[in-house]
């Protein structure tokens, strides 16, 4: 069923499908479980003196349908450029791109009011909101940077924008798969078989970034469109992460953990154990049905 | 003459090919008066004494890092700013007169360095290095690079004044055109780039690596069309050194350039990727850095000779070691390539003959696609007949003929052949025997083609229905008002139909009840069919686009737009989706995402839906031709010439490929198998 369906049509035989039990929950109770849990952390690191990440998270659960569906907007920037510059590049970033995706997504959404989206493609005003952001990167001062993932959640859906190195990582049945893929340079060595992965980890040129925003007036963002199965997760990351705890180890932390949000704690605990070389930030959603 | 007149004169010389001529004002710009201004400073600001070489005359500047020079600003009493000319990474570069001929009109190029950095001790290094940069460039002497006249500093910002080149850059020359370059003239071209690479790289005391090559750095001049080199690496020494995570390539730099290596073989890698970019068209800004070794520049542009080709891919090779290991043997190549391609003939694939292993000729032209099914091939015909042929020998094995053309492609189900006609008539019709079983009237001409699901036939119709109706006796399930003619075909998915209408609209109606369940308005007609995977479907409109709609609420995710009515349905094979479009290319996009993956140019309108088998997909364009094409690549494998537009999409089945022509002619072919 469609999100518009689902959010502005009454159903004409209420509860037909009713959302899965949580264990535990009274069955009157079941009304009240969110279709979607957001937990995020970020943490500096222990040799950075500045945080250059910048993160938005925004989830609303529209119950005027049942089951409720959920809308949510995850955002994830790692400033690049060192000083001052990069924290200013991430969160400029991050506050340009969603305002327009609050502006030109979710109100004509949450309004039903879809037709005034200019019948525009979902994800032409995602890349476009990144390119909004890359032109507001390029005009502060310095010669700082920024990468991007800005993800929108509706109904089943995940919609994406990237560039850079920050990942998106769909997680379910036990695995974890990378939907973006870095834009830097050792990746593309990896791909060309130049390195091993292992290498990779310890390439002195592993920051390296062929693609970010405030580089280049003209800007290509990757677009990426992922299904949600119920129980999945997303997770977004900075290379703080990625760089030094492994996807398996993500996944057992994301499963062991009693709740999103200490599952985004330990992963950063995890991170600062590691060494701390970067900052580190992590954006976890669970689709619960 | 204004740069865009140049810029177009330019281009009408490589449109004809003749011999480079001279612009007839080339030495005209700018229109000065004939007066000479007044030498020294505008009257408003005190004059600095002469022997300052510090702040003057920058008026209001205030040591501000992010105002222009304005027309008239009088740099060192002497270089009375004209015009601004571009924007560079650190700086502007301006026209300017030199005050000191004041007879002449003596233009020179003022380029400014601004230097981002606060802190006055980095800056001063940066300075340093800049003037000894500088002063490298002031001994060289070449006709390919600018003169440098004057090097001074004042405020915080550096000033090189150098000759003035009227001319065209490459990169803005490309941003002109919509077909690549003719080789001849990047051969050209690149022999001179050689010719002053090699120059620079024997330089003494110690050689000097451009590290900057790329398009917009190579200008023609309008004088004589030499290529003069501009913006000679200066930029680079003023970057300042980033820690942390870094950010590379412009797309042209060698590979080494990461591991802070520069050295002469790293030119030869860039004039690779910038001779790439001019024979392609392919950006590599907008590509994952050394990919060129994956997108042979043949794959792009089949004119240029495999011998240019061979050139430019040693160039680009992505050890140092494997490159040419200097400009001059590059040049030597080059010559033998300018030597080889004269008098060559365009270049043709080699395997492009094709041998039908049957043809069949009706009365009129084929715009139906055949359909085969159990060794039989069924088409319509404009001389309003559907034809049943024998699929590996083309014999006919019955005929039914109705009261108008048949553009409808022919469904088959259960025994049955389903197909519309013009006569406003919707046939069912036995496969063995091609007597009919029912009909079902409309109030339109049928060119939509019927689909089975369910046991049920659907079809659009010009009366702006869709009929949904019981394959077994033709009896209605159901209509719905399609707004506007209906020619693109309802396809079932789950429990949806789905197609596109002449109102602009792609609707998806429930398959039971025929009620509308999404509509999604395009802003022109809809004649595509669309297809349906990864839960989208795919359809194309004539307002140019293809579009990829959620199917479960008719949501667009992504469009791609061409230059051409999209009439062609696409195809999906795994993550891949192939359209044609009226702009003359065949289509290869990322299905997820909408991104490019390949093109194929034809000389026509692709309106034939693309077919893909073993990963070779076969389409037919307005340009008479059926080609073969590697799904992967978008390489031509071959192409086959019919009497007239192909329209109709081809058919795959037994390893033949079926396609109708408008020359009257289905014809079989051997598919790639057995190859």
């Amino acid at each position: 069923m469609g999100i518009r369906n689902k959010l502005f049509r009454r159903e004409k035989e209420n509860g037909s499908e009713r959302p899965p039990t949580r264990e535990g929950s009274p069955p009157d109770r079941l009304q009240c479980a969110s279709p979607l849990d957001v937990a995020q952390a970020t943490d500096i690191g222990r040799t950075r003196e500045i945080n250059e990440d910048a993160f938005l998270t925004l989830k609303a659960v529209v119950g005027t349908s049942d089951p409720p569906s959920p809308l949510a907007l995850l955002i994830v920037a790692d400033g690049l450029g060192g000083h001052a510059g990069g924290r200013e590049a991430s969160t400029t970033a991050v506050r340009v791109a969603a305002r327009a995706l609050i502006t030109e997504l979710l109100l004509p959404i949450l309004m039903n009011e879809t037709r005034e989206m200019g019948r525009r493609p979902i994800q032409e005003i995602i890349t476009e909101a990144i390119i909004s952001a890359n032109q507001s990167v390029s005009q502060i001062e310095s010669d700082a940077g920024t990468t991007l993932t800005a993800v929108l959640v509706a109904d089943h859906s995940a919609y994406a924008g990237h560039v850079g190195d920050t990942r998106l990582y769909y997680v379910t049945d036990g695995k974890a798969t990378q939907i973006t893929k870095d834009h830097s340079l050792v990746s593309r060595l990896v791909e060309l078989g130049e390195i091993s992965p292992k290498e990779a980890q310890s390439h002195p040129q592993r920051n390296f970034l062929y693609r970010a925003l405030g580089q280049d007036p003209e800007l290509e963002v990757d677009a990426h469109l992922q299904r949600l199965a119920e129980g999945s997760y997303l997770l977004l990351c900075s290379d703080g992460l990625w760089g030094s705890v492994s996807d398996q180890e993500m996944l057992e932390v994301i499963y062991e953990a009693p709740s999103l949000q200490e599952a985004c704690n330990r992963l950063i605990d995890l991170a600062n154990e590691r060494g701390g070389d970067d900052n580190t930030t992590v954006v976890l959603a669970r689709i619960n049905y | 003459m204004s740069a865009n007149d140049r810029k177009r004169s330019l281009l009408d010389r490589l449109k004809s090919a003749e011999p480079p001529q001279k612009p007839a004002d080339e030495t005209a710009q700018p229109p000065g008066e004939s007066a000479p201004p007044p030498a020294g400073p505008p009257s408003d600001v005190p004059p600095a004494p002469p022997e300052d070489r510090g702040p003057s005359v920058v008026p209001d500047s205030g040591g501000r890092d992010d105002e222009f020079l304005s027309t008239g600003d009088v740099l060192q009493q002497r270089y009375e700013i004209r015009k601004f000319l571009s924007k560079g990474g650190m700086g502007a570069v301006y026209l300017a007169k030199d005050l000191r001929f004041p007879t002449v009109e003596k233009l020179v190029a003022v380029k400014e360095m601004i230097s981002a950095i606060r802190d006055s001790v980095t800056s001063r290094i940066s300075l340093e290095t800049f003037q000894r940069e500088a002063t490298i460039l002031a001994s060289l002497s070449h006709v390919a690079i600018p003169k440098v006249f004057d090097y001074f500093h004042q405020e915080r910002r550096v000033y090189l004044v150098i000759e003035y080149i009227q001319g065209t850059d490459l990169e803005s020359l490309l941003a002109e055109i919509d077909y690549p370059l003719p080789q001849d003239n990047v051969v050209n071209w690149a022999i001179q780039t050689c010719e002053v690479l090699n120059y620079l790289h024997n330089h003494k005391p110690s050689p000097i690596v451009f590290r900057d090559m790329k398009p917009s750095n190579i200008m023609i001049r309008d004088e004589d069309q030499r290529v003069v080199l501009i913006d000679f690496g200066i930029a680079k020494v003023f970057q300042s050194g980033r820690r942390g995570t870094m950010i590379g390539t412009e797309g042209y730099s060698p590979p080494e350039q990461y591991r802070g290596i520069a050295e002469p073989r790293g030119d030869v890698y860039a004039l690779g990727a910038t001779l790439h970019h001019l024979l392609t068209r392919r950006d590599p800004r907008k590509e994952p850095p050394f990919t060129f070794q994956e997108h042979p520049i043949r794959d792009f542009n089949p004119s240029v000779t495999p011998e240019m080709e061979a050139v430019v891919m040693r160039a680009l090779a992505y050890e140092a070691e494997d490159r040419y290991p200097s400009a001059e043997e590059m040049r030597r190549d080059l010559l033998a390539v300018l030597g080889t391609s004269q008098g060559t003939a365009p270049t043709r694939p080699s395997r492009e003959e094709r041998t039908p292993v049957w043809s069949f000729v009706c009365q009129h032209e084929i715009r139906s696609s055949p359909q085969v099914f159990e060794n039989a091939v069924y088409f319509g015909s404009y001389d309003k007949s559907m034809y049943c042929l024998e699929a590996s020998t083309g014999e006919e094995r019955w005929r039914y003929a109705t009261d108008g053309g048949i553009v409808s492609s022919p469904c088959v189900w259960n025994e049955t052949v389903f197909f519309g006609s013009e006569d406003q008539i919707l046939y069912a019709v036995y496969t063995r025997t091609g007597r009919i079983v029912w009909t079902c009237p409309t109030d339109g001409k049928i060119r939509s083609s019927p689909k089975e699901g369910y046991d049920h036939v659907f079809f659009g119709s010009d009366d702006h229905r869709v009929y949904a109706l019981s394959a077994k006796s033709g009896q209605e399930l159901w209509r719905f008002d399609g707004g506007g003619p209906v020619r693109s075909s309802p396809v079932v998915s789950g429990e949806l139909v789905i197609f596109g209408s002449d109102d602009g609209n792609v609707y998806a109606v429930d398959v039971q009840s025929g009620e509308m369940r999404w509509k999604y308005q395009t802003d022109r007609a809809v004649q595509s069919t669309p297809t349906m995977a990864h839960d989208m479907a795919y359809v194309g409109s004539t307002d140019f686009s293809l579009y990829a709609l959620d199917l479960d609420n008719g949501w667009p995710v992504w469009r791609f737009r061409t230059k051409g009515r999209v009439i062609s349905s696409p195809w999906v094979s795994g993550n891949v989706i192939y359209f044609g479009s009226n702009d003359h290319h065949l289509y290869a996009l990322d299905a997820r995402t909408g991104t490019l993956l390949w093109k194929y140019a034809t000389k026509g309108s692709v309106v034939s839906s693309p077919r893909v088998s073993n990963g070779t997909v076969y389409v037919g364009s307005a340009d008479c031709h059926l080609y073969s094409l590697d799904g992967e690549t978008g390489n031509l494998r071959w192409r086959f010439p019919t009497g007239g537009p192909i329209t109709a999409s081809p058919a795959i089945g037994a390893g033949l490929v079926y396609v109708g022509s408008t020359d009257h002619t289905v014809y079989a072919l051997p598919t790639e198998q057995g190859d």
